[in-house]
């Protein structure tokens, strides 16, 4: 591993970490704001729909494939399947994309 | 919520069963994206190992694939996994009295949106046993599937791995869709920071802003709307975030 690597990991670890353990070692009292709350509620909402597109289109390599995986995650989770179910039929649904393709190609 | 009797290291671990399995699978995603990133298995392993979240991981990869500066990443993951310090501060509200600054120090490194959702669930103070219970087996789970998907990633064929590699992002998609159906904010916030990533992507007035900087951007914007706009009440932002 390079030195730059472990740098970057260092840095990952050590600032996830601090973001967790600051506020149970130092603050007592919850956050008022509900300005404040409302933003950390929403947070990981907007940082997963900005990492998934249009990173997504390009998880497989085939925007046809990827498309289709994605087609099938969105239904799956707009019934309510669980995460893994989800995720597990979002690359199966690719998968078959990616041998049909190949079979038409 | 699962099952809440008993409250030591057992009944800690018993509850962190179905996390782990999910995490397994999950992080198995991981490790292929991780590997198809050019990072060693051992890389991978070891940011799994001390990170052990996900979305806060796959920016790091971004930011690492793209040969980002360290400021972006410290910042990148701070914006991220911001959220945690809100599950870190309710959570110093459950603790028992036996915590100790040294079992306070270890239950934070192990706050993920599931475990703090499990562990704000039960009735009354969580002891540090449980805790530490709670958080074993997701902790093995993650660092697991993320071994086996990039020891996966060197020898599966090609298309396998490119379908595998979708995986996390279902995941993603697995949490972000059923909230949005549900709340019109959490809607707004999403369709904001998809249009905002993609902004950032392919408008040319903004190709020199790097991917990891393109996540904060956006994150900070959307979320920032949807508080101004769509004020959540504070029950709702206890223990209803998965992952």
């Amino acid at each position: 591993m390079s030195t730059r690597l472990i740098l970057y990991i260092a840095v990952m670890a050590g600032v996830t970490y601090l973001v967790r353990a600051l506020p149970m070692m130092v603050f007592r009292k919850k956050i008022k704001s509900q300005l404040v709350q409302s933003f950390l509620y929403y947070v990981p909402y907007a940082v997963l729909g900005a990492m998934t597109v249009p990173a997504v289109f390009y998880a497989t390599g085939n925007m046809i494939s990827a498309s289709v995986g994605l087609a099938a995650a969105f239904v799956l989770a707009f019934f309510g399947q669980s995460l893994i179910v989800v995720a597990l039929t979002a690359s199966g649904a690719a998968f078959i994309a990616e041998l049909m393709i190949g079979a038409a190609g | 919520m699962s099952s809440t009797s008993g409250c030591g290291f057992s009944a800690g671990l018993r509850d962190g069963i179905p996390i782990a399995l999910g995490y397994l699978s999950v992080s198995f995603g991981f490790g292929i994206m991780a590997v198809s990133n050019g990072l060693s298995v051992f890389a991978a392993v070891l940011i799994s190992m001390t990170n052990l979240t996900s979305a806060g991981q796959v920016a790091g990869l971004t930011v690492i694939a793209s040969n980002g500066g360290m400021i972006e990443m410290a910042v990148a993951q701070l914006v991220i996994n911001l959220r945690y310090s809100l599950m870190s501060l309710s959570l110093s509200q459950k603790l028992d009295r036996h915590f100790t600054w040294l079992s306070r120090l270890g239950t934070s490194f192990g706050i993920t949106d599931e475990i703090f959702a499990v562990a704000s669930g039960r009735s009354g103070e969580v002891s540090k046993q449980y805790m530490a219970g709670l958080i074993s087996l997701p902790w093995v789970g993650w660092s697991l599937g993320t071994l086996l998907g990039a020891a996966a990633g060197e020898i599966l064929p090609e298309k396998l791995k490119a379908a595998l590699g979708i995986a996390i992002y279902g995941m993603f998609v697995a949490i972000f869709v059923p909230a949005a159906r549900k709340a019109i904010g959490v809607l707004v916030v999403v369709i904001t920071a998809i249009a905002g990533s993609c902004a950032l992507k392919y408008i040319p007035l903004f190709e020199d802003i790097s991917d990891g900087f393109a996540i904060i951007i956006t994150t900070v914007i959307a979320a920032a709307l949807g508080a101004v706009f769509f004020p959540v009440k504070t029950e709702q932002t206890e223990g209803d975030e998965p992952a």
